[in-house]
């Protein structure tokens, strides 16, 4: 059984561990490092409950090895508030962006991936950037009005932080 | 699900991922983006005893132009291909594939090499490839071919399901397709019946004119056979027409004949053969619009 060490930097933290060679991303996020915010859905690729930003990109974390993560950056939804809630995450909360809650930190790390890369997105943009994250209660609604919100909060902090 | 214990490695260099390879013979997969192969170690359909990751050969993830051939390198991530300008203002079937591949989040791992290599007629780039006449670049052992480099025509490189023309110590590095001149235009259209699934069916159609008369057609058709169908009665009955509307219509029905569906989950045969008569027409008429300036 092949195992190696390696050292993935979650969330800011460094943290090494002697893994098996086959172990998922996931359980390294949630069995090494203790931190259980990122879901484990479907486990077949599909509905993203998983999702991570490994460097800055949103990936599915159950379709990764951890060794593959080896010496870089890994942002897990715990990573994401700072001084206060991510205005993302102050979105879900502002616009019932959720139910039961299962789905959450795998489309706010995509919304968050989306919103790096496109700061001021259109309803369809949004749409189509969580279509990679599947919600069984929302009906998506609230979800897109969450990250419009977020969006907005953004904008807003962008504009006033540059005054 | 846990994959199967295997092996880790990874290569810096195609010299040092070629050499893995040879060494190690039919025991070893290549990784690239992972987005099928991984799934199927978790579900131990695939068990590979050593996995050879080639995500470090950077060198291999590009997009060019040069000496009349568009140049895909075989680690160039579908999201990297949907986002590029170059390929949405000159090959925008290109862009149309790689944006109905799985969901965006597969998308910035998924490789179109990969999606090549894997041989799943499934998979919605065969398919284009086969109607842009590409061909696949592969590398191998110094020696044991010519230079270690051999281009294999996309017609022969997909054998069957899963099976292509590639040896075990072969790594496809590139897709070369011809740089479109003149009048041309070229579309993709897939039906799913939600994000992220296979293709019901899905079609390539691409389109030279001379003049007002089609001079060279490309079909290909997307999950209706073991391997992407080349649809050359189809192909063969625009040349020389202006591609009307009937005319297209026409090569649709020659398309749903050439094409060989399997009834499953997705649909009967009958409705598939109905879905590639309706794709067909409608991915011509939309390569027609595209070669006279439209989109």
């Amino acid at each position: 059984m092949a195992t190696q060490s390696i050292t993935i930097n979650v969330n800011g933290e460094a943290r090494t561990a002697e893994v098996e060679d086959r172990l998922l991303l996931v359980h390294f996020i949630r069995d090494n490092s203790g931190l259980t915010g990122t879901h484990i859905g479907c486990d077949t690729t599909h509905c993203g409950a998983c999702t991570v930003l490994l460097d800055g990109t949103a990936v599915k974390s159950c379709t990764v090895f951890a060794i593959q993560a080896n010496g870089r950056e890994v942002t897990t939804i715990e990573g994401m508030e700072g001084e206060a809630l991510h205005p993302l995450q102050e979105g879900f909360m502002e616009e019932h962006g959720l139910q039961c809650g299962f789905c959450t930190p795998g489309m706010i790390m995509s919304s968050k991936h989306l919103l790096d890369k496109n700061p001021t997105p259109s309803e369809e943009e949004i749409r189509w950037g969580i279509s990679g994250n599947l919600c069984r209660c929302t009906g998506y609604q609230n979800i897109v009005k969450a990250v419009q919100y977020a969006s907005n909060k953004l904008q807003e902090t962008t504009i006033e932080g540059g005054e | 699900m846990i994959p199967g214990s295997f092996d880790y490695h990874a290569p810096s260099s195609l010299d040092e991922a070629i050499k893995l390879l040879n060494d190690l013979g039919d025991d070893a997969k290549i990784l690239a983006g992972g987005h099928s192969l991984i799934p199927m170690m978790k579900l131990r359909l695939a068990e590979p005893v050593h996995l050879v990751d080639i995500n470090g050969l950077s060198d291999l993830d590009y997009i060019k132009e040069e000496d009349g051939f568009l140049y895909i390198g075989a680690m160039t991530r579908e999201s990297t291909l949907e986002t590029s300008e170059l390929i949405a203002s000159k090959y925008p079937i290109l862009k149309d594939t790689s944006e109905v591949i799985a969901d965006p989040l597969v998308r910035n791992l998924a490789t179109v090499g990969g999606n090549i290599a894997h041989g799943d007629p499934a998979n919605d780039h065969p398919a284009t490839m086969v109607a842009l006449d590409a061909e696949i670049v592969v590398h191998g052992p110094v020696g044991m071919l010519s230079g270690g480099e051999r281009t294999i025509s996309v017609d022969e490189f997909f054998v069957g399901p899963l099976m292509t023309a590639l040896e075990e110590n072969e790594i496809l590095t590139a897709i070369k397709i011809p740089t479109p001149e003149g009048k041309s235009g070229a579309s993709y259209l897939k039906l799913e019946r939600k994000v992220g699934d296979y293709a019901i069916a899905g079609v390539a159609a691409a389109l030279h004119f001379d003049g007002e008369t089609c001079s060279k057609v490309g079909i290909g058709l997307t999950n209706v056979g073991p391997t992407p169908v080349r649809a050359s009665e189809a192909q063969a009955s625009l040349v020389g027409t202006t591609v009307s509307q009937e005319d297209a219509d026409n090569a649709g029905e020659m398309a749903a004949v050439a094409s060989q569906p399997v009834g499953d989950h997705r649909g009967s045969e009958d409705y598939k053969r109905a879905v590639v008569r309706t794709l067909t027409s409608r991915a011509i008429m939309q390569a027609k619009k595209r070669a006279e300036g439209g989109n």
